[in-house]
């Protein structure tokens, strides 16, 4: 049946046909509908993990069990995912393994632009690189059949733009694949060094034998127009090239980055007076092809930072591009922003009042960092926050200690929040962590997360009780606040930076996208009482604005969270019925 | 047989719907048996910031994105973001653009001004425009929260397939209670 499916969809379906049984992963854009759309097919076990490592380890774990596994991750993930991951190279697989890695170039949902194929290399795994949806679906499953015929788990690379464009799939049946039967084997599955060694000798082996592979797979093919250039290319950037240059190149289409074949490449060059590589971020198969002595033409002329297009393509080969028009006038940008009705805001909101040195995370709260609340000073990686602040007070001192936060969400705390928080309270500083609950993960798209008391596919279970979690580790000062009481917030973070010993502030309100939370008729400014001081608009709600020098809330967005009632001088914002 | 297919390019605020509309208009092209591709954009950048999808079909579509020159049609669901999007449009292509302006951040903070009359500055530049009122059309057909689908209706009209295929569409897309409704703001979309 021919679907139009996403590319993070079509990898689910390849999943489902490849007879895939276990399915771990923590989300990450580009890559978490991966994830929910295998969570639709009940032949497999969908979970979110705490994070990225869990899950990889998870999928590991299933495929000692002797099933086909599977997780999923954005790029930065597979940072946290690594440490498994490199000796699993080693172990190789039971039933088979796959990850997929969501690159994103042009970071449009990222806080940088690694190149995963860069983690292939070093790992010494295969990773498949498919160009469009159908790819997405039919590499899955090749994955599994390289994975258990080379006795490797196989890295399945994705970028934003294929991850989350759709295009059309055919789809097929699953295929059941039969639980292999479990066998005791130490030497391969117990990494200590002495089976360790002879392991390493086998990925040296395994390595040639794939890049033997690649050679003659169908997935990397010669596209031969007859004509005197030709360009080397893979995944979304091959449909750039054939959009900007049609049949006026030769292609070689490389549906295998790693490893990469050499007599193809070598075929391919001598078929062509000149040879290009085009690929976004790191010159990966450039270095590759000098490194074999084919003499390539690479980034002199391609960007190493963000996003290839056709335009980008075309240009490069003096191809004029599309006539267009535009207006003089200057158009203001429209960044993200928190929603309305958000219980960040007020958050923020406070900690830039209060001046503090604030330590940020990765979630929907990072926009705390810009205008107008702009209170936010660090932001690295997930669960940075926690451990990073612990550094800044060890380093500046008790000053310092009363002068400062960590923000972090609750997906994010559990992620990797938690060890910074038990560095926090055995090591000994008086740091105040402020965990934003917001009963979700939101900034992926809410997911569920151990916290939330429901699974990916909504059952009912065990909820982490985050005061006792707290306590657990050794902090006695745990305290919960209503992120919509300004003066409640205030206090609470005043109390906790004069006090002694670590605290954490626990800031419980729902995220407002939530379809279970309810929301209040829109508030409305009394324009007789306004005067315009503008005291409203400095929480940055994207419903409040000014109008002939009086605010004005906009009634289709606003929804009535009260934020903005306190921060009227005289009184001016109120309920319609108040009003009337 | 070679049929000429169409880019349009669907612009707007993160959370006004236009994922919805880019798969509805996908899902119609597929079952017109074109090749298609829509290119999406999720996560950070839809938490009110501007967002953009593209619908492509066509007898063999390779890029996903649409840029500079290329959209055949825009569908707009706000005026600041119809004015940004412009230069992806071609010469002698269609705006559709809903009347509605929504203040992005810099606006809100002071540090920029909401430029005026922007659809007349567009026009000035001799760009066909359609403007809908989306929100009174929506309203009209009984509820406001269609005007996603009055916009389609809007744009539908502009793709040459005929509406009762559309309402077809829309019947098989939207649950059955809100059918009714669904197909009425996609008429009055249509006729705007």
């Amino acid at each position: 049946m021919k679907e139009l499916l996403l590319g993070n969809q079509a990898v689910a379906r390849g999943l489902y046909e490849a007879g895939v049984r276990v399915v771990s992963s923590y989300p990450g854009t580009p890559s978490t509908e991966i994830t929910e759309a295998a969570a639709q097919y009940e032949e497999m076990f969908c979970e979110w993990a705490p994070n990225e490592k869990v899950a990889a380890e998870v999928a590991a774990g299933a495929s000692f069990g002797g099933a086909r596994s599977f997780c999923a991750m954005k790029h930065v993930g597979l940072n946290v995912a690594a440490d498994p991951v490199f000796t699993m190279s080693y172990i190789g697989v039971t039933g088979g393994m796959v990850l997929a890695v969501a690159d994103d170039p042009g970071m449009h949902s990222s806080q940088n632009e690694q190149d995963s194929r860069n983690y292939a290399i070093a790992a010494k795994l295969p990773m498949l690189e498919p160009s469009d949806s159908g790819e997405c679906c039919s590499f899955t499953k090749l994955a599994y059949e390289l994975s258990e015929e080379f006795d490797t788990p196989v890295i399945l690379r994705l970028t934003t733009r294929i991850a989350h464009a759709c295009s059309i799939v055919e789809t097929q049946e699953r295929v059941e694949v039969p639980l292999k039967p479990y066998e005791k084997n130490p030497a391969k599955n117990v990494m200590l060094p002495a089976f360790a060694r002879p392991r390493h000798a086998f990925v040296e082996e395994r390595t040639r034998r794939l890049t033997q592979w690649a050679e003659t797979c169908s997935i990397n093919r010669i596209e031969d127009n007859h004509q005197k250039t030709g360009v080397i290319v893979s995944g979304a950037v091959y449909q750039y090239a054939k959009e900007a240059l049609g049949d006026t190149v030769s292609y070689l289409k490389l549906g295998m980055v790693h490893p990469l074949p050499v007599e193809l490449i070598r075929k391919f060059a001598d078929m062509v007076d000149t040879v290009y590589v085009i690929e976004e971020l790191d010159p990966v198969i450039e270095h590759h092809c000098r490194n074999i002595g084919v003499s390539v033409i690479g980034k002199e002329k391609f960007p190493m930072c963000g996003e290839f297009s056709q335009q980008l393509i075309a240009n490069v080969f003096g191809i004029r591009t599309a006539e267009s028009k535009q207006i003089e006038e200057e158009i203001p940008m429209r960044p993200p922003v928190m929603c309305c009705g958000c219980p960040h805001r007020g958050i923020f909101y406070t900690l830039k009042k209060e001046k503090v040195f604030v330590s940020g995370d990765i979630g929907c709260y990072t926009l705390g960092a810009s205008a107008p609340l702009q209170a936010m000073d660090t932001c690295v990686c997930m669960g940075g926050s926690v451990s990073g602040l612990h550094g800044y007070n060890k380093a500046r001192g008790p000053e310092a200690e009363k002068k400062s936060v960590a923000v972090i969400g609750d997906s994010t705390f559990i992620h990797s929040g938690i060890t910074g928080l038990i560095d926090i309270a055995y090591n000994k500083s008086n740091s105040v962590v402020m965990i934003l609950d917001n009963s979700i993960t939101g900034m992926t798209g809410q997911q569920d997360n151990p916290t939330t008391g429901k699974t990916i596919r909504g059952d009912v279970t065990t909820a982490v009780n985050l005061e006792a979690l707290c306590h657990a580790v050794g902090i006695e000062r745990v305290r919960v606040v209503n992120p919509y009481n300004l003066k409640e917030i205030r206090t609470a973070l005043r109390e906790e930076l004069e006090a002694d010993g670590p605290s954490v502030i626990i800031s419980r309100g729902p995220c407002a996208l939530l379809k279970h939370v309810k929301h209040k008729p829109s508030l409305v400014v009394d324009q007789e009482r306004c005067v315009g001081c503008t005291a409203c608009m400095g929480i940055g709600c994207p419903a409040i604005r000014m109008r002939d020098g009086k605010a004005e809330i906009d009634e289709n967005q606003c929804v009535g969270c009260d934020l903005c009632v306190d921060l009227c001088g005289v009184k001016a914002i109120g309920k319609p019925e108040v009003q009337a | 047989m070679t049929r000429t297919g169409k880019n349009i390019m669907i612009v707007g605020v993160g959370g006004q719907g236009t994922l919805l509309a880019s798969r509805i208009l996908g899902g119609a092209m597929l079952e017109k048996g074109y090749d298609v591709k829509l290119s999406e954009v999720h996560g950070m950048s839809q938490r009110g910031g501007s967002v953009v999808t593209y619908v492509r079909y066509g007898d063999c579509v390779h890029s996903p994105v649409i840029q500079k020159g290329e959209a055949d049609i825009i569908l707009a669901f706000e005026e600041l973001e119809a004015a940004r999007a412009l230069p992806c449009l071609k010469p002698d292509g269609l705006l559709v653009v809903n009347t509605r302006q929504i203040d992005p951040m810099p606006v809100i903070t002071g540090k920029a001004q909401y430029p005026d009359g922007l659809i007349g500055k567009i026009e000035g530049k001799g760009v066909q425009v359609l403007a809908v009122d989306a929100l009174t059309l929506a309203q009209q057909a009984g509820n406001s929260k269609a005007v996603n689908v009055v916009l389609i209706g809007a744009l539908a009209k502009h793709l040459g397939l005929e509406q009762q295929f559309w309402l077809d569409i829309i019947g098989k897309t939207v649950p059955p209670k809100f059918v009714s409704l669904n197909q009425k703001a996609f008429a009055l979309g249509y006729q705007a």
